[in-house]
């Protein structure tokens, strides 16, 4: 079979984990100045990366949407760059900039960049275009200029659902964060692959809570303010 | 000198031959009104006029200036000078009624939105925009969000946002079809009045036949794309007028004329 699943790997690997949670207890929590600091690197990235992303991703899906493209080819281009941007996943991104930019934190930020695009791009386009045409014919026709009916009529429009979505990213962008680390990317996701590789569960259990609480207390935040504002 | 000048002018969606070799001059000052059946082209010929639908053959002059084909600075100018007031008020929902109004002065800026957003505006813009506000009767209503308003008291804010553009022809696309009857009279007595007292020139498509005979300098009517009745409003009838909306009234139902032939139509 190729994935080579058969009842004795499986007791195998059950016997593994037992091992694993028996070597994890309890959690080590010395050196938490560290993990805390980590895990602040990673919420940086996220954040930097977001916000970036989120900036760019506006004219990317005003480029992209049919209603603002400024010719078909423009759009065209567009959507298949912000496609490329969604289809590569965020941890291969992470490899080729840490092959580019080096280890650190600068190569999260850049992945995470490209991957809130890939996302965000696409459904503010997708939004942009749903928009009601006549607002935009209206200050066309006081003799607007095309950045002006954008500005004053496309993008009040579609203000509530992009702040929607660019929560949503900061959400999905700490989760990738966490994992960025793995490949060398920075944040607490490096101190979580040199435990694991040097076999000190119990620091390894550490770094698991503390990610599961950032994660979830995020995700609390970000869902109240979303409420908020839709 | 004449305000609106359209000669043998036509308007093609794919196949649909819509607009049919119009030609039409409306002098400076006149108000006509524009009757026709859903469908007869007074739609396209109102978008046509400020080139927010460019057409495919004649001439379009306004204020003696020809329409530019291409969407261009020139066109962008000429626009300055034509307000429109739309079925739908096609006002932006999300922001307050003073930068409805405020957008109108969008043309008039060199920087467009910069120096139009209420929180950067000049206070001769912000000045006049309030005044605007105050001549329709809203100036009470300036922070409220546009959706929070009556449909009257948003084609109100549409007529202030084009006091505001100091358009000197107003293109009216039934202004008052989505209004029930009595803000539809009261937003038509606000529309002529502003009118006069500036000397605009005025186009404004109409519904309701009763209403056509009371407003306004002259009356046009068109048919299946083309037009079929001219006469100022004192010597026309009701008569000339509901034959307008009988027999085939559509572009999309009707032959241009050169194609028709000599059978008579069978309804």
């Amino acid at each position: 079979m190729a994935t080579n699943v058969t009842l004795e790997r499986l007791i195998r690997g059950a016997v593994n984990l037992g091992h694993f949670l028996g070597r994890a207890f309890p959690p080590d929590l010395s050196n938490f100045d560290i993990l805390a600091w980590s895990m602040f690197e990673t919420l940086n990235i996220a954040i930097v990366g977001v916000t970036l992303g989120v900036i760019l991703s506006v004219p990317f899906a005003l480029l992209a949407a049919r209603n603002t493209s400024p010719a078909p080819w423009v759009r065209s281009i567009t959507r298949l760059m912000i496609a490329t941007m969604r289809t590569i996943p965020d941890l291969i991104w992470a490899l080729i900039f840490v092959v580019a930019v080096g280890l650190g934190p600068m190569a999260g930020v850049l992945a995470i960049v490209m991957d809130t695009i890939g996302f965000a791009a696409r459904f503010f386009s997708e939004r942009i275009e749903e928009v009601h045409p006549g607002p935009s014919d209206a200050l066309a026709a006081t003799g607007a200029g095309r950045l002006s009916v954008i500005g004053g009529a496309i993008l009040p429009e579609t203000l509530a659902s992009m702040t929607a979505t660019s929560l949503y990213s900061v959400e999905k962008a700490l989760r990738s964060a966490v994992t960025l680390g793995l490949v060398g990317a920075g944040g607490i996701g490096v101190e979580l692959a040199a435990a694991m590789r040097l076999f000190n569960y119990d620091r390894a259990l550490t770094i698991i809570l503390v990610i599961l609480v950032v994660v979830i207390g995020f995700e609390q935040l970000s869902s109240q303010i979303r409420k908020r504002v839709m | 000198m004449n305000a609106i000048v359209i000669n043998d002018v036509h308007k093609y969606y794919g196949k649909l031959h819509v607009l049919r070799g119009l030609t039409l001059t409306i002098p400076k000052g006149e108000c006509v009104i524009l009757l026709g059946a859903n469908g007869c082209g007074k739609s396209t010929l109102m978008r046509c006029l400020n080139g927010l639908t460019p057409h495919n053959q004649g001439t379009i002059q306004l204020l003696g200036e020809p329409l530019p084909p291409l969407a261009n600075t020139q066109l962008r100018r000429l626009r300055q000078k034509v307000g429109v007031v739309f079925q739908q008020f096609n006002l932006v929902q999300n922001v307050s009624v003073f930068q409805n109004v405020l957008y109108g002065a969008l043309g008039q800026q060199r920087l467009g939105l910069l120096t139009t957003l209420s929180c950067f505006a000049t206070n001769e813009l912000r000045e006049r925009a309030m005044m605007a506000l105050d001549r329709v009767g809203l100036a009470h209503k300036a922070q409220d969000n546009c959706r929070d308003l009556s449909g009257g008291q948003q084609q109100r804010v549409a007529i202030a946002r084009t006091l505001m553009q100091e358009a000197e022809i107003i293109i009216a696309d039934e202004p008052i079809a989505s209004l029930d009857p009595k803000a539809g009279r009261n937003i038509m007595d606000l529309l002529l009045e502003v009118v006069h007292e500036r000397g605009l020139t005025v186009l404004c498509t109409l519904h309701q036949l009763e209403l056509a005979q009371q407003y306004g300098d002259r009356i046009i009517g068109m048919k299946a794309g083309t037009i079929v009745l001219d006469t100022p409003r004192q010597q026309v009838s009701l008569v000339d007028m509901q034959q307008l909306y009988h027999g085939d009234t559509r572009v999309d139902q009707t032959q241009p004329p050169h194609m028709l032939n000599l059978t008579p139509a069978n309804h």
